[in-house]
């Protein structure tokens, strides 16, 4: 191909995906639309399981933007020159996720006109509450973050600017496994290990985001990742993943230890339908035995194992929550422990829920928006991370 | 228990505010209901409304007090799980000895409710009398409330609401729930629930004041908190159970 036609691929592939982008997120917000229309009688969601799909979508959007950002504190904060090169991009996706996960979490309140309500009333005894400030802060911080890295005479304060945001957003981590932790009256919730568990999950998952979208730009721009920096993010992403498996392994052991909790755990690990299949099959074997095997078996481990590694991890973090959030509400209220119960509102039964489609392309609406602003950020930004490879081959002579 | 000893009497003040709630209805139309409702409101910290269930003589074929409920809050009587339903019986069996126990549940209205803590604009509210409720033009339908109740004491409009009882507004998008017939209370009348048991299973009253007959009751029989282990300090009691 000669370097102009290269550029038509170029631009009509970028025109091809931000019209891709655009048609789903019109989608999203034609079936937002719909269900504010009708009300959430559209959606799988009864008086039962409250938080639906939307919920699923919007919650891994907001973890991971936290975690996306692991990549640029691990270079402004622990001066990691491999991590810096990433740390604009890895801002910029912070941003985006965070976007697309706050407006599917907006988009499917029962009174979303009423949103200006929640920015100028606060209870300060909610999470929740504590969250709205927590979330516009971080964009606030993650901008500033971002310019520092920009701008040359601001270069001195991006240590400081990094810094803050490490902070900022292990404190959002801790809010958002918080809504949950907080939840005295629910089997599934209302443990303190819901917080650091949550923040563990970020690492994960937004470092998976960041390899999938740093592998995209990549071919796109007909580049390699070098040796070093493959095995440094693979391994890193291999801990993560790990580290996840450990906490919920934790959360479950301990649950089953406790004679109140293990009706719960017997639902949510063996008799519970799809929960526990997808628990197992979908966070356990493919977020994360398969990632772990194509990240440590020999002969895998190649950028292009990674790649299908991320994706099994992402598709393992949607299965957990999915478990997490719905699973945790479809069984049923203990409200009198040593009883069983009946009545016409599902007390004692477990409340059934199937998402409806709505609801599907209201979350998938919040990703094309975090599509959309990555897809047109690196093009306008140039946030292609660029590998030093002279300093690499020095340092790393061996790979 | 004779009617006149579970009434709350109206107060002079209730009367005068009553009346400039009227006015202000006149003088200004687009006045929100909200507003109206706490300018008639009589609550007071001295008093804590409260409701002593005895299941002893509530039977699983009675649903008069569900149906008195529905009836006054202009609910549909559905029972789909998108339906609302403020108060319901719970069939309860005792997983050792069989023994049944056919009882009412509603909001607890807690004195440190969960679900008053959760909300994020202060829409979910406890009253200075101790009756909990949503502010239904506060409310934002996010549902953290409904994630927080230990008794699943709150339903969602899941679509739009017809033929409303004036006093009672409700609303596609918001979350609502037993408010202890706050309009009735307020005007010194029972919990519709209260009135319709055929059985006089329900004694409403005030849990500060200990003459009333509902203190004097919770003295002499033995009564429990549903899930009085979570320490919500409830002002719903049960008998029976």
């Amino acid at each position: 191909m000669t370097g102009a036609a290269s550029k038509r691929f170029d631009v009509s592939h970028f025109y091809g995906l931000v019209g891709l982008g655009l048609a789903v997120l019109l989608a999203g917000l034609g079936a937002f639309h719909y269900m504010e229309e009708h009300g959430h009688i559209v959606s799988g969601m009864n008086n039962q399981v409250v938080w639906g799909t939307p919920h699923v979508f919007a919650i891994f959007m907001i973890v991971a933007a936290s975690g996306v950002l692991n990549v640029a504190s691990i270079g402004s904060v622990f001066g990691k020159t491999v991590y810096k090169v990433r740390a604009p991009l890895s801002g910029l996706l912070c941003l985006a996720l965070l976007g697309g996960g706050l407006m599917v979490l907006m988009l499917d309140l029962g009174r979303p006109d009423r949103v200006i309500v929640a920015a100028t009333h606060y209870n300060f005894t909610s999470v929740f509450a504590w969250n709205v400030f927590l979330y516009s802060g971080m964009f606030g911080i993650v901008a500033v973050y971002l310019w520092t890295m920009m701008e040359r005479r601001m270069k001195p304060l991006s240590k400081p600017a990094g810094f803050a945001a490490f902070i900022w957003r292990l404190i959002l981590t801790t809010g958002t496994g918080s809504i949950f932790g907080f939840l005295v009256a629910r089997q599934a919730y209302g443990s303190a290990i819901l917080a650091p568990m949550f923040i563990v999950m970020s690492f994960a998952w937004g470092l998976a985001v960041f390899y999938i979208v740093q592998s995209v730009m990549y071919a796109w721009n007909g580049m390699e990742l070098h040796p070093s920096v493959l095995r440094r993010m693979k391994n890193l992403l291999a801990v993560f993943v790990a580290g996840t498996a450990y906490f919920v392994a934790a959360y479950h052991v301990t649950n089953i230890y406790f004679a109140r909790q293990t009706e719960f755990e017997q639902f949510i690990l063996v008799s519970g339908g799809i929960y526990p299949l997808l628990l197992w099959l979908g966070f356990g074997v493919v977020g994360t035995l398969v990632p772990l095997l194509l990240i440590f078996l020999p002969g895998l481990g190649t950028p292009r194992a990674v790649l299908f590694a991320s994706a099994g991890v992402i598709i393992g973090a949607f299965a957990l929550l999915y478990t997490f959030i719905i699973g945790g509400q479809a069984f049923p209220l203990q409200i009198f422990p040593g009883f069983e119960a009946s009545s016409s509102f599902g007390d004692g039964a477990v409340g059934a829920y199937s998402p409806s489609l709505p609801e599907v392309l209201l979350g998938l609406g919040g990703v094309a928006a975090a599509f959309l602003i990555t897809t047109i950020g690196v093009r306008i930004l140039h946030f292609l991370p660029q590998d030093d490879l002279v300093q690499l081959e020095a340092a790393n002579p061996a790979d | 228990m004779s009617d006149k000893e579970q009434k709350p009497l109206p107060g002079r003040r209730a009367l005068l505010s009553g009346g400039a709630a009227a006015l202000g209805l006149l003088v200004a139309p687009g006045i929100r209901l909200i507003e109206v409702a706490g300018a008639s409101t009589t609550a007071s910290p001295k008093v804590r409304w409260g409701l002593l269930v005895d299941t002893t003589r509530c039977t699983p074929e009675c649903k008069a007090c569900v149906n008195a409920c529905n009836a006054e809050n202009h609910l549909s009587g559905a029972t789909a799980p998108t339906d609302s339903q403020w108060l319901r019986k719970v069939e309860l069996k005792d997983k050792r000895t069989g023994r049944t126990a056919s009882v009412p549940v509603m909001c607890q209205h807690c004195a440190k409710p969960a679900c008053v803590d959760v909300c994020p604009t202060g829409a979910s509210f406890k009253r200075a009398d101790g009756i909990v409720l949503v502010d239904r033009h506060a409310c934002i339908g996010c549902r953290y409330c409904m994630m927080a109740c230990p008794y699943k004491a709150r339903s969602f409009v899941h679509a739009e609401v017809h033929d409303q009882n004036p006093e009672v507004p409700r609303g596609k998008g918001c979350v609502e729930g037993c408010n202890l017939c706050v309009h009735r209370v307020d005007k010194g009348q029972l919990p519709t629930c209260v009135e319709a048991c055929p059985n006089q299973a329900m004694l409403f009253g005030d849990l500060n004041d200990p003459n009333s007959a509902l203190s004097q009751r919770l003295r002499t029989i033995a009564t429990t908190q549903v899930r009085a282990d979570l320490g919500l300090d409830t002002g719903v009691r049960y008998h029976g159970i």
